[in-house]
């Protein structure tokens, strides 16, 4: 009954070989039976019956105990095997790092410094969340660099989440100490209790956690500020760019079965159209029990019907936000949010891509209430008039700096929508007409500004602006800027955003005011609006959390 | 005039003198661009003398030429690179038909690169590469002095060390 985070090893739950790729075995072991089946029954009612096939050829040899063995030396193998992968696999969290350790011939050991944390990540396929575990992955930045703990029991892995995030955000304890039960203390222990106290138990105990709320009722909030009813889900599953795409398709079909072309069509169209079922029930299904909720550290995202997923990022984590409406949503007022952030889930989150997507389809409160938790800080009356207009404004002068009139020889359409504006620590780039889009860039996370201009945009006297962010869904450019004024947005971006990154502190979220990196006191305003002083950005004070309980890291970096 | 010409052409106002790169980089430039035209030639010529298009010699022609302007804008394009060191930021500018300026703070320095083509070593010139976590930021300088790439490389690094910041 220790914490998961002592600094010292651990092992992940006991069904993990069986749940990472045993699986396969089982369902080999089925298949045998299953073919057996007939043959079984035979057996028992003492039928004899000869076909000549390798069964009776035993039998009739008498090898039947050999083969037996044989069998039996086999799984006798696999389950020494999958022992032996179990012992080497093991995980550490200390004050500074995650650490895990692995394989059975080629030892890999992979360690995260905590506060390069970018998210931590709980995911459960369907059939290990039918067995109680989850998989716990903590991103890191860059490609495959992630520390994946597959599979821990599911309550263990809530915790050591929990402990992970307190450790990363500048508290040097987990607090409380949380009494967590060893991995695999829970999960399949409690399977095989359920299944001698009888079947009942072990069904209602996991039923119960199956259909249990997606947030842990300790760190967060139980409710998600947002919920998308089912209704909605299906009509912005439905009202997709790919409807669009599927519907020319059929017209294609129509028009060329009409006009008598050969067959070459409906071998090409007809195999994706029926596909687009499964896409979009998979699209529905892993959008559905959609929930975010903000937490002591950071925004918890959850998604998915049988899989789930449920990410937190801690506050700073989040490179660039666009908020976006396809012309098809127009009509019902819906909005999507997906955002950039610099580590990447290896597993293809619940909604395939449940990284970058926060909010799958909502309405412009939910935008708002997205917003808040994702941008904290940034949601004084005046940011909130602000990004409405940059949401649904036709543009004129309604505080961004527009693109001039000439730029509708490159932008016909759009260009009076195209302007960005900069409000405390956040430049807001605002552009499309058919698709609107508004991009919100924090500018403490801006890794580096560009303009440029071609031979066409001299012409014009306009210029390109680039703000360059890591890499994901959001691109923060414009491309039809007065030239003057592209020149003002890179001298005004350069400028916050060096002054923004000295005033940000999100590495060590937590950490009291006073400490702060570099030595450079934040004065006023901070660019995240993450208050330095233990204060979360929502106004929860993390339970428990008393000054004297926090040791300060006297000498970040 | 003068001053609507300024306002149609990018130029940021108030800086210093731009550090430029050394001369002696055109000539790399102008080997890279001449090999690759050779190399274009040399498909144009199997297209003309193998396969039997006939039009393949217009090809070469057309290539031969837009490799002649290339070459004859080398040297501008490469008076126009340019770099200097603010108090916070790294700024870098290339182009003149493509003009392109872009701003690093020095605390989002992932790393520095320092490269040697094979014409430039000869030459005595190294690349230096400032990356940062945005694939595009592509801030490349070439054609520094080896020296001169190696104290810059330092001097980055001293800089970013001092105003460290998360990603």
């Amino acid at each position: 009954m220790t914490s998961l985070t002592d600094g010292e090893w651990h092992r992940l739950h006991p069904a993990s070989p069986l749940l990472r790729g045993g699986i396969f075995i089982v369902a080999v072991l089925g298949f045998i039976i299953a073919n057996l089946r007939e043959r079984l029954i035979d057996g028992f009612l003492g039928v004899r019956v000869h076909g000549g096939d390798p069964i009776d050829e035993i039998m009739r040899r008498g090898a039947a105990g050999w083969v037996l063995l044989g069998v039996a030396v086999v799984l006798v193998l696999i389950l020494l095997g999958f022992y032996l992968s179990w012992r080497m696999h093991t995980f550490r969290v200390s004050d500074e790092v995650v650490e895990v350790r692995s394989g059975l011939v080629f030892r890999s050991n992979r360690r995260a410094r905590l506060d390069r944390i970018q998210g931590v990540n709980i995911v459960r396929p369907f059939i290990p969340r039918l067995f109680g575990a989850a998989k716990l992955e903590v991103s890191v930045a860059g490609q495959d660099a992630n520390v994946q703990l597959a599979y821990l029991g599911s309550a263990p892995a809530d915790a050591l989440r929990r402990d992970i995030l307190h450790l990363a955000s500048g508290l040097r304890q987990p607090d409380p100490p949380a009494p967590v039960v060893a991995s695999g203390g829970t999960g399949f222990g409690a399977a095989v209790t359920g299944i001698a106290g009888g079947i009942g138990g072990f069904a209602a105990n996991r039923a119960s956690e199956l259909f249990a709320p997606e947030l842990d009722p300790d760190a967060a909030p139980p409710e998600s500020v947002v919920r998308i009813p089912p209704g909605r889900l299906i009509g912005s599953v439905f009202f997709s760019g790919f409807t669009v795409v599927l519907v020319l398709g059929g017209i294609a079909l129509i028009v060329g079965a009409l006009i008598g072309g050969s067959g070459w069509l409906l071998v090409a169209i007809l195999p994706g159209m029926i596909g687009s079922v499964s896409y979009y029930f998979s699209r529905f299904t892993k959008s559905l029990r959609y929930s975010i909720a903000g937490t002591p550290d950071g925004v918890r995202v959850g998604f998915g019907l049988l899989s789930t997923s449920n990410e937190t990022l801690p506050p700073g984590r989040i490179h660039a936000i666009r908020v976006s409406q396809p012309l098809l949503w127009r009509p019902f007022g819906w909005w999507q949010v997906r955002i950039n952030t610099a580590g990447h889930s290896t597993n293809k989150g619940a909604a395939g891509e449940a990284n970058t997507t926060t909010l799958p389809v909502g309405t412009e409160n939910d935008v708002a209430r997205v917003l808040d938790l994702i941008l904290p800080g940034f949601n004084s009356d005046d940011h909130l008039a602000l990004i409405s207009r940059g949401l649904r404004s036709k543009g004129g002068d309604d505080g961004f700096v527009n693109a001039p009139r000439r730029a509708a020889w490159l932008r016909p359409v759009s260009w009076r929508r195209t302007g960005y504006t900069i409000s405390d620590g956040v430049a807001l780039l605002r552009r499309g007409v058919v698709s609107r889009e508004l991009i919100l860039v924090p500018l403490a996370r801006l890794q580096s500004v560009a303009v440029s201009q071609g031979p066409v945009q001299r012409m014009l006297r306009l210029a390109s602006a680039d703000l360059h962010t890591v890499a994901g869904p959001v691109a923060a450019t414009l491309s039809v800027l007065d030239a003057g004024e592209a020149v003002n947005l890179f001298d005004r971006v350069a400028a916050g955003a060096v002054e923004s990154a000295h005033l940000d502190t999100s590495h060590h979220w937590n950490l009291p005011s006073g400490i702060v990196p570099n030595g450079i006191a934040p004065s006023g305003i901070v660019p995240n609006g993450i208050a330095p002083s233990g204060i979360v950005p929502n106004g929860i004070v993390p339970d428990g959390i008393a000054p004297s309980r926090i040791v300060p890291n006297g000498a970040p970096e | 005039m003068p001053e609507a010409e300024a306002v149609r052409r990018l130029d940021l106002p108030g800086l210093n003198e731009w550090k430029r790169v050394s001369p002696r980089h055109v000539l790399v430039e102008i080997v890279g661009t001449l090999v690759f035209g050779l190399a274009l030639c040399g498909g144009a010529v199997v297209l003309w003398l193998v396969v039997g298009l006939e039009w393949a010699p217009y090809l070469i022609g057309a290539i031969v030429l837009i490799i002649g302007i290339t070459v004859f804008f080398e040297p501008r394009r490469v008076r126009a690179i340019g770099y200097q060191l603010r108090q916070d930021d790294l700024l870098f500018r290339r182009g003149i038909m493509f003009q392109r300026f872009v701003s690093v703070p020095y605390g989002r320095m992932q790393l520095v690169d320092i490269t040697r083509g094979p014409i430039a070593r000869w030459l005595g010139l190294a690349d230096l590469k400032f990356v940062t976590a945005a694939a595009s930021s592509g801030v490349l300088i070439p054609g520094l002095a080896e020296a001169d790439a190696e104290g810059l490389r330092d001097r980055l690094v001293e800089l970013a060390e001092s105003r460290r910041a998360g990603l």
